[in-house]
């Protein structure tokens, strides 16, 4: 299939940026989107072109590192997949597909199409964590913890902080990683002594750092390559209403 | 400033309750509204309006009234901003996700109620309160007869179309608002937020079909 590319082209972060069309032609329908972009790249690369940036790492779905809005979606059309498991069957011969850069505040652009998702690693620095002391191996079965709760807390844990939800959200807003962060421990009673304190820091770095409010949307639900559930947004709310209530200041 | 005072969730709690308590307000309003369909001498309504205008309870309920639409009006604007500000560039493509309709204009439906809301001060409770009303005679006594002042402003056809505008954006505004405002809360359930989603959506459609019948009925007829 032949296609246009819309890209996003930045050099640096102090760089304005701009959109540049590229033609590619030949495409095979069974290629990756990020296999797409690779030929594109290779193409560029052979003209003395300027490669276009992007993150990658796994390419099957699970590091997180890969991005791309692509026609007004974070990772392109399709549910509940990262854009390297995207297949450009999804397209038409022919088409123009539009490749943006997530947009927020705290996702500054490193260069065209890479952001910097650390302020992720920061909101989990201030509390998404459980500290333990090293020692021997616990009993697995020491802890009874119900199925549902353990199902629930490994859904939330399915999140791998790609920045979906943030690039989706109108607001630009981080609550569904932060909730999917403060539930997996929530959930689960390794968690609950830290609670009060974990959703307190992270919700606080999250606002220092810039994301936006929640406004329950949902785009974020609907975009996130792991389907996770604005459920836990609810639980987090819940958590931080009530550690605000009953936790006592140190 | 409020950024550094309150977190986010806090805002958006406070936002939630005082939202909640604000439809309280819309139910008693409608009822009363509602009263001047029912007679052509405007006794009920006319009696109603005195009774919320003397009772002491009511009079001081005024004031908590008052401060929780200027709460919900200044922390709206103050999310808003920060909505706003968190997305310094955005998209050359429109965001094309799945998401909930009326949650996108919350603060475009939410200005033209709050435009609607200065107009209908002027028109109602400012003239109700320090204007000169005409007095009524029914059997049960003498009252101020507020009701019509409702019926001649309900003859002006651009009056009402903009009633009727206003009051659809506040059920769209309703709409999001009422699930949402549970959301907020931490209340997601899987059994009863379906339920939640429904009965708002019902409370929505009652609200404005309450309201909107008034100003139709009376300029129809």
């Amino acid at each position: 299939m032949d296609l246009t590319l819309k890209i996003w082209r930045q050099a640096s972060g102090l760089d304005k940026g701009k959109f540049v069309n590229y033609k590619v032609g030949n495409i095979s329908h069974d290629a990756s989107f990020l296999e797409m972009l690779d030929i594109l790249n290779e193409e560029l690369v052979i003209k003395g072109d300027d490669p276009v940036a992007f993150d990658h790492d796994c390419r099957e779905g699970i590091c997180g590192a890969c991005s791309l809005y692509i026609n007004g979606r974070p990772h392109g059309p399709d549910r509940g997949i990262t854009t390297c498991q995207m297949h450009m069957r999804n397209f038409k011969d022919g088409e123009t597909i539009v490749i943006e850069p997530w947009r927020a505040k705290p996702f500054p652009v490193i260069k065209d199409l890479m952001v910097d998702r650390t302020a992720f690693d920061k909101i989990i620095q201030a509390g998404g964590f459980v500290s333990v002391r090293t020692g021997g191996v616990p009993d697995a079965n020491a802890i009874a913890i119900p199925k549902h709760d353990a199902d629930l807390a490994m859904d939330a844990a399915a999140c791998i902080g790609c920045g979906a939800c943030v690039a989706a959200c109108k607001n630009a807003s981080a609550m569904l990683f932060v909730s999917a962060k403060v539930s997996q421990f929530a959930l689960l009673p390794q968690g609950r002594p830290e609670a009060h304190e974990r959703v307190q820091k992270m919700v606080a770095k999250m606002d220092e750092l810039g994301f936006g409010n929640c406004t329950n949307t949902y785009a974020c639900e609907a975009e996130c390559p792991k389907e996770i559930s604005v459920a836990n947004i609810a639980r987090m709310n819940r958590e931080f209403l009530t550690a605000k209530i009953v936790a006592q200041k140190a | 400033m409020v950024k550094i005072m309150y977190a986010s969730i806090t805002k958006k709690i406070v936002m939630s309750l005082v939202g909640l308590f604000l439809t309280s307000f819309l139910v008693v309003h409608m009822s009363i509204n509602l009263l001047i369909l029912f007679d052509d001498t405007r006794q009920l309504f006319n009696e109603a309006a005195h009774f919320m205008a003397t009772n002491p309870f009511i009079q001081t309920f005024q004031w908590i009234l008052f401060i929780g639409f200027i709460v919900h009006i200044i922390l709206g604007l103050v999310l808003q901003i920060q909505n706003w500000m968190a997305r310094p560039v955005g998209y050359d493509r429109k965001g094309s996700s799945e998401m909930s309709f009326f949650s996108k204009y919350m603060i475009h439906t939410g200005a033209i109620v709050f435009i609607f809301l200065l107009l209908h001060f002027a028109n109602f409770f400012v003239k109700a309160k320090f204007g000169h009303l005409e007095e009524i005679t029914y059997d049960s006594g003498t009252f101020e007869d507020l009701g019509i002042l409702v019926v001649q402003l309900f003859q002006d056809g651009g009056y009402v179309a903009f009633y009727v505008i206003a009051i659809l954006l506040l059920g769209f505004h309703l709409e999001h608002g009422f699930q949402s405002a549970f959301q907020s809360l931490g209340l997601n359930h899987n059994k009863y937020t379906p339920v939640i989603k429904v009965v708002g959506t019902l409370f929505s459609i009652a609200i404005t079909l309450g309201y909107i019948a008034i100003p139709l009925v009376i300029y129809f007829s």
